[in-house]
């Protein structure tokens, strides 16, 4: 019997039997059902992701009618890692006009709210002249990056020094005045952006810096909601577990931390939320079978609860996609079409 | 992280609407101002355009319904609509909210 052509996470190629192929997709959904507290993937869903995972084309799409919105973060900064010197404006025309994408994020090389505050005033004349030479609808987008919030890089204590010495009191005290800072930071910026005309704000890499990172996009959010009514906001997440880095917040009496993707869907929403972007990590020692059959569990149940638009990450490193900063093509084609195709998703 | 290569372009063709080579743009407006999901967002976008929702991936034909409504197109003729001119243009037939075709009537007094 022949082989089948993968990768693990890491993106180095494996040549795996059908059964290998099928165990590991079983192992996969049953490690995230397990987590999560959600059902594994039905027999006819693994059966459709292993045609998919299986085929001998080197590129694999979803079927025709299934097509989904496309959502970036860290949009115009990609054009300046790989090295191409154009400006903001033209990379968001790049987008637009050469790469089909149906949104395009404006966003600064420092991509944190904290540091575009003192510059927002350089920020907003990019947009609003971006604005009059694009078409496709661009959101300004930023991460709450609470890390840079406590020492050295913020004035606050730091919480990750504070807790192996035991001082878990004085850490949670840290992390709730970070929060905030962060809050006053977003919607100031979230603010002036809208103020330009932005379509959208995009909070990206939310939770990364654990339970008050995710409860200072939330109350920024609500924020921003109530002084905006009709402000596009969308919450991208950082990881598929909220870390307890503080372990007793809360948002609307609900404890942050060990969240997975179908509850955090639902705060996202209470907060005001327009568009919500679930993640689950890539685990480089396993399969993409493992890792796309586990993806596809924890983001089947987040669209069957979700109320608002959900656009799963599938950057590198997320959803499937290879840790490496050249995803091959086969893997992510496979991934985007299996995602797309067996979870109600909104996008990408 | 991630070449563009890789991500923005692999799950464009893998899964995407085509942004302007399709009405992606206009499906995406509609979950963004009217907080639709997409099979909504779809069936809305393609009754105001008077398409079928399969039309709306399909280059040739949102070509032409673009042109003719003038809400922007990947190839820009002389003459047409473009940038914000598009985006006036979306926002009337499409009934969108847009925020800086908002902001431009009220520093322009339009």
């Amino acid at each position: 019997m022949s082989k089948i052509f993968t990768r693990y996470g890491d993106g180095t190629p494996v040549e795996l039997s059908e059964k290998e192929l099928m165990e590991d997709m079983q192992a996969g959904t049953e490690d995230a059902a397990d987590r999560a507290k959600v059902p594994v993937l039905t027999d006819d869903d693994l059966k459709y992701m292993f045609d998919i995972l299986a085929s001998p084309h080197s590129f694999v799409s979803c079927e025709r009618g299934k097509e989904i919105i496309l959502t970036y973060d860290a949009g115009t900064l990609k054009i300046r890692r790989v090295g191409v010197n154009v400006d903001r404006i033209q990379a968001l025309q790049i987008y637009e006009k050469i790469m089909g994408a149906d949104t395009m994020e404006l966003c600064h090389v420092d991509y944190s709210y904290k540091p575009i505050k003192p510059i927002i005033t350089m920020e907003q004349p990019i947009m609003e002249q971006a604005l009059l030479a694009t078409h496709i609808p661009l959101f300004y987008g930023a991460m709450p990056n609470l890390g840079l919030y406590s020492q050295p890089d913020g004035p606050f204590p730091n919480p990750a020094e504070l807790l192996p010495n035991g001082k878990i009191k004085e850490a949670r005290e840290s992390l709730e005045k970070t929060v905030e800072e962060a809050v006053r930071d977003i919607v100031f910026t979230g603010s002036a952006m809208y103020e330009s005309g932005a379509d959208g704000i995009n909070l990206d890499s939310v939770g990364a810096a654990g339970d008050a990172d995710f409860l200072a996009s939330l109350m920024a959010c609500r924020k921003l909601k109530e002084k905006y009514p009709d402000i596009c906001i969308q919450i991208g997440m950082a990881g598929e577990f909220i870390l307890g880095m503080h372990g007793q917040l809360e948002f609307d009496g609900v404890r942050l931390a060990g969240l997975y993707p179908q509850d955090q869907v639902v705060l996202a929403k209470q907060a005001g939320a327009t568009i919500f972007g679930p993640v689950v990590n890539t685990n480089t020692t396993e399969s993409t079978p493992w890792n796309l059959a586990r993806a596809v569990t924890f983001m089947k149940a987040c669209g069957e609860v979700a109320e608002i638009p959900i656009h799963p990450n599938m950057g590198m490193g997320v959803g499937a996609v290879p840790v490496n900063d050249h995803p091959p093509i086969d893997t992510v084609s496979r991934a985007s079409a299996a995602m797309t195709s067996l979870c109600k998703l909104d996008g990408l | 992280m991630g070449d563009p290569v890789a991500m923005a372009i692999t799950h464009a063709h893998a899964s995407g609407m085509g942004g302007m080579r399709g009405a992606g743009d206009l499906v995406a407006r509609a979950q963004m101002s009217r907080g639709m999901r997409t099979w909504e967002a779809k069936a809305y976008v393609a009754e105001k355009l008077k398409v079928s929702v399969a039309d709306l991936t399909d280059p040739v034909i949102m070509t032409e319904v673009r042109e003719d409504l003038q809400i922007g197109q990947m190839t820009p003729m002389p003459g047409c609509a473009k940038g914000i001119e598009a985006k006036f243009n979306i926002a009337r037939e499409l009934d969108f909210n847009i925020n800086c075709v908002n902001r431009f009537r009220k520093r322009t007094s339009l």
